[in-house]
């Protein structure tokens, strides 16, 4: 059998971004929550403040440690698979994921390491101040990724001279069609993230009774977090769709599974999509509803997948089922805290054990959801990778062989299962470790080296774990 | 853009980027090729302890040196990868399953061992597939019309192998004296005996590839034997720091030796840097061919300036923190 090069680095760079992508989505949401807790132990000095600050941190520790390890990689997989796509947009690319990494290096150098190991070494404002930096850090970071990403989307303010791209205006370039709409959607995704994942820790201690005053107010201020932001996260979502619809016409088709160009077009909710037959099959659909969602009015044209010829069309199945999977859990989250906000009637919610174990499981939810619609987004540019100006095929390195991408494809999925399980696992024994009784003293942390991982104070094995008191 | 030349600006930082990394993270590297053969496992703490608390800010100058030559030169970046397609991979999960042997270590006893073989095989790895990417630096890429057209294995000659072993060589030399200046005791000495060989062992490679590099690249040949020049002052300061080791480590100076060794590699670097200069994708492309929009190398640069101080900063920070010797025993609890 032969293996393609380009097949395989595509599911190569999926593999390596997806599993890099969980690190961030959560660490932006959770250096908020961070923020916003020492913020109001500062305010109160209430202690449940400042413990719940404590554990979220080291949890952040961990990911945010786990997160730089993957990210490495991805620095390297532009050159190694992708080199023409390199050189053609270094111009513009170069930079934007230059500054990434510059800001990345100016957080952790400046403020990283008072946030980890600094409280109560530093003034309670200095060591507020570093966080509240680290949080918005994280915007930062994200900012120059989803203006890279989204100009990949929606290229704008360049022109193409002797097969570079040659940027002639930045702020066009920067500030690109989509850019605004996949930053919003990203952001809010991230803190529905760091919501999700607090509530269910939270409610899983509740289930077991540990430390139920603190959990409360965690649990509880997530709730009302989330009920705010899941449904303006569906709306945020169907400008993006909206915006989609006027730029990337085929993946919206892709994503409704419309094959022909209609007016009235009907909501999908089930569809087997054959590329090869160009049509789907076991349609269940919903009369006139997608016309309405992107274009709001009844009788809106919706663009169909057979605009674009057959071998400019994106794989479509999985673009329409992974939008589902997406929108699902979408409605799913939004249910989940209603329930909640019904629950608090009588103070039910941090009681009702049902309600608690929904959430525990709900932990995964945004995690999927992210991924699947990154999943939508990227899969549904197919074939381009800047959009209409470049395809894969074009960027790919040329000298790579099917036995060379293969390789790598192994071995990063070998490497990350080791770097992955270790670091679960380890997340796990923090998380179980739980909130430290009291005023938890690590004077020792001086002598510590000052890396994230260190902030954790975790054993790795049982048998360690006397010897590892501090 | 006629005022200053910013693809001379941004090849010297990319210089100093590489050089900044090759010699900070070359120590720690080389602990881990060492490992092995430490005396015993308290030796090893005191290895790892010396280098825990700043290790990851060495590597901080590698990503640091690739992020800026995506955007300062393309050409550098699209070409290397490429041809180190393997090679990278191999760096890449050697790094990464020591800085995960790093973490876990301290915070394990029972699978220690395996923590301990990670942490080695890691290192050795990384090692020589850097020692690999220098060897395929200087033998040059097979490029057309800026990509390359090159094999798989283009990196892997008997001359990257023997760069790939020297290298290795190198930084457990590094390591040793590293060792020398932060350790005492039992793991003093151990050092002590194992750098004259290490040495013997880089000065005898250094002096093949020496030998071997100007009939490889015939810019190289007219660069040094045309007419006598000022660049002949390079490895002759190499030598004096090889020199200057033996002496040192013969009279048990504590600082001395790893600021010797420090000297063998710069002046070394700046030997190949003066051999291939302005060369950067050898044998055909300038840093000129290979510079991105003077735009683009201005956009980043700003950032550049801004951060570098601030990483120089606090890198001199966390060596002033954890200045001095680290004891059996100390450090981690």
């Amino acid at each position: 059998m032969e293996l393609d090069p380009l097949l395989l680095s595509r599911i190569q760079f999926a593999f390596v971004v997806a599993f890099h992508a969980i690190f961030p989505v959560f660490t932006i949401g959770l250096a908020s929550y961070i923020a916003l807790l020492n913020g109001l132990f500062f305010k109160t000095e209430n202690q449940a403040w400042d413990r719940l600050a404590l554990f979220w941190t080291r949890v952040f520790a961990v990911v945010f440690g786990m997160g730089v390890v993957s990210g490495i990689v991805m620095s390297f997989q532009f050159g190694t698979n992708w080199s023409n796509f390199s050189l053609a947009t270094a111009n513009f690319l170069g930079p934007m994921l230059s500054y990434e990494v510059v800001t990345a290096f100016f957080l952790e150098a400046a403020f990283l390491g008072v946030l980890l190991f600094g409280r109560g070494k530093v003034p309670q404002g200095v060591h507020l101040f570093a966080s509240i930096m680290v949080a918005l850090g994280t915007f930062i970071s994200s900012f120059w990724i989803l203006s890279a990403n989204s100009w990949m989307h929606t290229p704008t303010g360049f022109e193409v001279i002797d097969g570079r791209f040659q940027i002639t205006d930045w702020s066009d370039a920067i500030f690109n069609p989509s850019f605004p709409f996949r930053f919003s959607h990203m952001v809010i995704a991230s803190f529905l993230t760091g919501g999700f994942v607090v509530a269910g820790v939270s409610a899983w201690y509740l289930l077991i009774g540990r430390d139920a005053e603190a959990n409360k107010k965690a649990l509880s201020m997530c709730l009302w977090m989330l009920l705010f932001l899941a449904p303006v996260q569906a709306v945020v979502g169907d400008f993006h769709g909206i915006n989609t619809l006027e730029h990337q016409p085929t993946k919206v088709a892709a994503m409704e599974g419309n094959w022909e160009t209609m007016r009235n077009a009907p909501l999908l909710l089930f569809a087997v999509p054959d590329q090869e037959a160009q049509q789907n099959h076991f349609e269940i659909g919903i009369p006139s509803l997608a016309s309405i969602i992107l274009t709001h009015s009844a009788d809106g044209e919706v663009p169909g997948i057979r605009k674009a010829s057959p071998e400019e069309q994106p794989p479509v199945a999985i673009v329409f089922w992974s939008f589902r999977v997406m929108v699902g859990l979408g409605f799913l989250m939004i249910a989940v805290v209603f329930m909640g906000l019904w629950l608090r009637r009588g103070g039910r919610v941090f009681e009702h054990r049902g309600y608690l174990q929904t959430l525990r499981v709900m932990t995964a939810a945004p995690f999927i959801a992210v991924l699947a619609g990154w999943i939508v987004t990227e899969t549904g540019r197919a074939p381009w990778l800047v959009y209409g100006v470049m395809s894969h095929a074009e960027g790919l390195t040329p000298s790579l062989t099917g036995g060379m991408a293969l390789f790598t494809l192994i071995g990063y999925m070998a490497v990350y299962a080791v770097v992955f399980c270790a670091g679960v696992y380890y997340l796990t024994r923090v998380v179980r470790q739980g909130m430290l009784p009291g005023q938890p003293d690590f004077s020792d942390d001086i002598e510590r080296p000052s890396r994230p991982l260190s902030a954790a104070h975790a054993t790795f094995d049982d048998a360690s774990r006397t010897t590892m008191g501090g | 853009m006629e005022t200053f030349d910013l693809s001379l600006i941004w090849a010297l930082i990319i210089g100093f980027a590489v050089i900044m990394y090759v010699v900070m993270d070359g120590f720690d590297l080389g602990l881990g090729i060492l490992f092995p053969f430490a005396p015993d496992e308290d030796a090893r703490d005191v290895m790892m302890n010396s280098v825990a608390p700043v290790w990851d800010g060495n590597e901080t100058w590698l990503v640091l040196g690739g992020a800026g030559l995506l955007a300062a030169f393309p050409l550098v970046y699209s070409v290397f990868l490429p041809a180190l397609y393997i090679g990278v991979f191999l760096m890449l999960a050697g790094l990464i399953f020591r800085g995960v042997a790093f973490e876990f270590r301290f915070k394990s006893r029972r699978r220690r061992i395996w923590w301990n073989r990670a942490f080695c095989w890691g290192s050795a790895v990384a090692t020589f597939a850097q020692g690999a990417v220098v060897g395929s630096y200087i033998q040059g890429f097979a490029v057309e019309d800026f990509v390359y057209v090159g094999d798989a294995f283009d990196w892997l000659s008997p001359f990257t192998v023997l760069t790939g072993l020297g290298m290795m060589a190198g930084y457990a030399l590094l390591g040793a004296t590293w060792l020398i200046l932060k350790s005492e005791g039992h793991v003093q000495d151990w050092a002590y005996r194992i750098a004259p060989t290490l040495l013997i062992a880089v000065l005898a490679v250094f002096a093949i590839i020496s030998v071997w590099t100007p009939f490889l690249d015939p810019n190289v040949w007219s660069r040094w034997f045309d007419h006598i020049q000022l660049i002949w002052v390079l490895p002759a300061l190499s030598m004096a720091c090889a020199f200057t080791i033996f002496r040192s480590v013969r009279r048990r100076d504590e600082g001395l030796p790893f600021i010797a060794t420090l000297g063998l590699f710069i002046f070394t670097y700046l030997g190949l840097v003066a051999s291939k200069w302005p060369v950067i994708v050898p044998p055909n492309y300038t840093i000129w061919d290979a510079a991105s929009a003077p735009e683009s190398q201005l956009f980043l640069l700003i950032g550049m300036l801004f951060v570098i101080p601030v990483v120089l900063t606090y890198t001199a920070w966390s060596y002033w923190v954890f200045r001095g010797k680290v004891k059996v025993g100390e450090g981690y609890h």
